[in-house]
């Protein structure tokens, strides 16, 4: 599609809706967001790219094709819930790890779940991409 | 000897890893069910437990008595032999590995099957020999007479066994356990039972099937499309007896009654002289063999009817007697076809001079079989004579069906191993034979020479595998008959002695005979066309409903969905008492009315305009509309979410849309006052239902659950995201997966398409 505008607005707006999506899928554990918003959003960069640019250029700009993203985002999921057999936990129970804890402070958490909503951010992205670029490389 | 060039080639296959590594592996299971030979023969039995799903009441337990060892030792000891065999007959076969993987699966569960002692368990490895079947019967994957074969093997067996699973939950529920053990120790609880019948129609059923009891029999003729190696150890020597072993296992518990006596006595009796005279029809050496092996799961199903020692030591006795000598004797077919290339009687004869070991073991398997003394045949046919006589149904029936199936034996023995190595050479010449390697002789030259030993010292099987046995069925407290080479002049010698001459008699008239079936089997309905039929009008029906429901318009679709709704619930409710609601106007702020209007000017646009853009673009307005709700009731990740998906079903749909023609104004006059209908019915009942749920009391109880515990147990504030993320992964893992899957077939359908099609 050529049009300046759309190519003017693409080049200020898909780095802010990826870098705006990581935001997102980072602060959903305490704040709306989380791995599935995270990855409509960063699908949204892509596609909106695949507008401006052609879906060749999206393709080369997500660097592996979408359809593995989604299978490895599916495996991340999987493993995080596996790590809890690991604990001897139940499969899926969440595991965390709290860097720098202190009394009234967590530190900074690390987990599983946060594995987990990795793994649903690149599902999400991965097959919202599938779609949208053999959509417009099928019309 | 012919074996030698293998031993100096280094690419034999049989050195290698898939052509020994099998037979260690039986050997190994042999030895060890050997050292419990001891024990189980002192009238112990030995249980070995681990829990597998407690919740359930499934176990993954195992008993060791005298029957299960009895099979145990058959399978494992068979299966040594017979994997000896297949390294060499399948040498050079590019699925070798594959093969020799399948038939060591198959040993393994058949193992399981035997030893297990919960019913759920001993289902499992049930499906996985149907399984393992199916897969080695079809085998030759690229003849379409195996897959059918193998099909119709794995639908009968299978729905056989949907009727023993069925079975044995009933059975779980009537003795409130599913360790056999257990059902045993509380004596006829399953026979006094009110559900003993429906419990004993549906286990017959499933090991009916298994064991190709007519008229369900069908089946295992076909399955010896199979490479021979698996003839002889699935079809003739273990799988098919799976049936029969669930007989004598559920003998204690379902046992004893008349209908059982009855069912089984006729059904025996039936399958056993059908198929010895089916038998009789074949030119093709393995058909003949398979319809004998028919005529022996008869004659077992025959005596396991009765419940006195007599039968039971018949039945257990024939058992072991018919495995040896049947597996021996499809071994050396396989020898036959292997070394000249055809299993036509007319074909072969004088195979002898060529063949000398094969023909020595194929004549002594065949004097087993046929019943002359002193091989263990006949020692049995003594005691099924005995057994026949005295049974409590009909002594006349079973002994006459005895006698008829015996002396059809005698001839089918002649016709297999007789003619094919001693008559006069015919086309010998041309078919060039050769003597087998020794991989291939020695397993029929053992279990041919065990059959002579037995005969020859009958104590030893008696005291080791047969009276265990018995007293596994019939309980360690009544006498099993003796097993003894000589008994006097009795009944059943006499019998004996009619049976040689009436098989002899047959044996020379046996081409009359042959053509005169054939003539009228022309005539007899054919079961296996008839299962063709009954495929036929599954797909059929399947054909039909397919094209009624999946019209292929997306229109209809829609409409059958929506239609499904509409009727559902709102026939629900009608039949529940209607709608009862109390239209009170609630107090409108700006906002709501600012949402109302968005959501109604969107439907407008979308029922209105002729223009797919400005549709899509309608409904997207009413998507806004409605995360607006989810925003002003609190739910803002709720509210999002909807954006983004509404957002991207708009981009999607834009880029869609530049391909599909216009909309189709004549649908305003044919289908749209229906569709309209429709459309106002289900927002009708949907509105109706959402006020009805409104209306009552909101349950706070998972809403204050997960409020107070989202924070201190997964340390997490956004109690939606916590749901999803951790108190309910799984659920979000399986909608991820759904994701994943839908986006991966529509992309082999948008991808899929020709580049023709394309244009």
């Amino acid at each position: 599609m050529n049009s300046i505008i759309l190519l003017a607005a693409t080049r200020l707006l898909v780095p802010l809706l990826l870098v705006f999506s990581f935001y997102m899928l980072l602060r959903g554990h305490n704040t709306p967001g989380g791995g599935f918003i995270g990855g409509l959003i960063g699908a949204t960069g892509f596609v909106v790219y695949a507008i401006a640019c052609g879906t060749d250029l999206a393709r080369q700009a997500l660097r592996v094709p979408p359809e593995k993203v989604a299978m490895v985002g599916l495996g991340i999921a999987l493993f995080a819930g596996v790590m809890a057999a690991f604990f001897g936990d139940i499969f899926f129970t969440g595991q965390w790890l709290f860097i720098g804890e202190t009394e009234d402070d967590k530190g900074l958490p690390l987990s599983s779940v946060l594995i987990f909503d990795i793994g649903v951010y690149l599902v999400v992205l991965g097959s919202i991409l599938t779609l949208a670029f053999a959509l417009e490389e099928g019309v | 000897m012919a074996g030698h060039d293998t031993e100096t080639d280094p690419n034999a296959r049989w050195l290698s890893v898939p052509g020994q590594a099998p037979v260690l592996v039986a050997a190994a299971v042999f030895v060890m069910l050997w050292q419990a030979l001891p024990a189980v023969s002192a009238g112990e039995a030995l249980r070995f437990a681990w829990d597998w799903v407690p919740s359930l009441g499934i176990s993954l337990s195992f008993l060791i008595d005298g029957l299960s060892l009895t099979f145990g030792l058959l399978i494992s000891g068979i299966g040594a032999l017979v994997f000896l065999y297949a390294s060499k007959y399948l040498q050079g076969h590019p699925h070798f590995a594959r093969f020799m993987l399948f038939l060591t699966l198959f040993m393994l569960a058949m193992l399981g099957l035997v030893l297990a002692d919960n019913l759920l368990t001993l289902f499992v490895f049930w499906e996985l020999t149907t399984i393992t079947s199916y897969l080695l019967i079809g085998f030759d994957h690229s003849t379409s007479k195996a897959r059918r074969s193998a099909l119709q093997a794995l639908l009968l067996t299978g729905a056989g066994a949907l009727a023993l699973l069925a079975g044995i939950v009933l059975i779980g529920t009537a003795a409130g356990t599913f360790e056999l053990s257990e059902i045993r120790a509380q004596g006829d609880v399953l026979q006094e039972h009110a559900l003993y019948l429906p419990i004993l129609i549906l286990v017959l059923i499933g090991a009916f099937t298994k064991s190709a009891q007519f008229p369900l029999h069908f089946w295992l003729p076909n399955a010896m499309a199979a490479p021979t190696p698996v003839s002889a150890y699935l079809h003739s020597a273990t799988m098919v007896k799976a049936g029969v072993y669930l007989l004598a296992r559920m003998h204690p518990n379902l046992g004893g009654t008349d209908v059982w006596l009855w069912t089984l006595t006729i059904f025996g009796a039936v399958t056993a002289v059908f198929a010895s005279v089916m038998a009789l029809k074949q030119t093709d050496l393995k058909q003949a063999l398979a319809y004998t092996t028919l005529m022996a799961l008869g004659t077992l199903t025959l005596f396991l009817a009765a419940d006195i020692g007599y039968a039971i030591t018949a039945a257990m006795t024939f058992l072991v007697v018919h495995s040896l000598y049947k597996a021996a004797l499809f071994l050396v077919v396989g020898i036959i076809d292997h070394g000249t290339g055809s299993r036509d009687v007319y074909e072969l004869g004088g195979l002898a001079r060529a063949m000398p070991i094969t023909a020595a073991a194929a004549g002594i398997a065949a004097l087993s079989m046929a019943g002359f003394p002193p091989f263990i045949g006949f020692i049995s046919k003594e005691i099924k004579y005995a057994g026949a006589l005295a049974v409590q149904s009909e002594p006349y029936l079973v002994a006459g069906a005895a006698l008829l199936a015996n002396a059809l034996m005698v001839a089918v023995a002649g016709i297999v191993s007789f003619s094919p190595f001693w008559r006069r050479p015919h086309l010998a010449e041309k078919l060039s034979p050769h003597e087998a390697p020794w991989q291939m002789w020695v397993g029929p030259a053992i279990l041919a020479s065990l059959g002579a030993f037995f005969g020859i010292f009958p104590d030893s099987l008696a005291v080791a595998l047969v009276n265990p046995g018995v007293a596994a069925i019939l309980g360690p407290d009544v006498d099993p008959a003796a097993l003894k080479l000589w008994a006097g002049i009795n009944v059943p010698l006499l019998l004996s002695i009619a049976t040689f001459a009436m098989g002899i008699t047959i044996y020379i008239y046996r081409r009359p005979l042959r053509d005169r079936l054939i003539a009228m089997g022309e005539r007899a309905i054919s079961f296996d066309r008839g299962w063709d039929h009954v495929l036929d009008g599954l797909k059929a029906v399947a054909a039909w409903q397919t094209r009624l429901i999946q019209s292929g318009v997306m229109r209809q679709y829609l409409f059958i969905t929506f239609a499904t709704l509409f009727v559902g619930v709102g026939g629900t409710i009608l039949a529940r008492g209607g709608f009862s609601v109390d239209l009170a106007w609630p107090d409108l702020l700006l906002k709501h009315w600012v949402v109302i209007v968005l959501v109604v000017a969107g439907a407008l646009v979308t029922l209105t305009t002729s223009s797919r853009i400005a549709a899509i673009a309608g409904l997207g307005a009413v998507g806004i509309g409605v995360a607006l709700i989810f925003i002003i009731f609190g739910a803002p990740d709720v509210a999002i979410t909807q954006l983004l998906v509404e957002t991207l079903v708009v981009v999607l749909f834009g880029v869609a849309a530049l391909k599909l023609p216009r909309l189709d104004p004549s649908g305003r006059k044919t289908h749209r006052p229906l569709d309209a209908a429709l459309a106002v019915g289900v927002g009708v009942v949907i509105t109706g239902v959402m006020l009805m749920v409104t209306a009552g009391p909101l349950d706070r109880r998972l809403t204050d659950y997960f409020e107070a515990t989202s924070w201190p147990e997964a340390f997490g504030r956004n109690i939606v995201n916590v749901i999803l993320v951790d108190f309910r992964a799984l659920d979000t893992f399986g909608e991820i997966a759904v994701v994943v899957i839908a986006a991966l077939g529509a992309y082999a359908l948008l991808k899929g398409r020709s580049p023709e099609e394309k244009q």
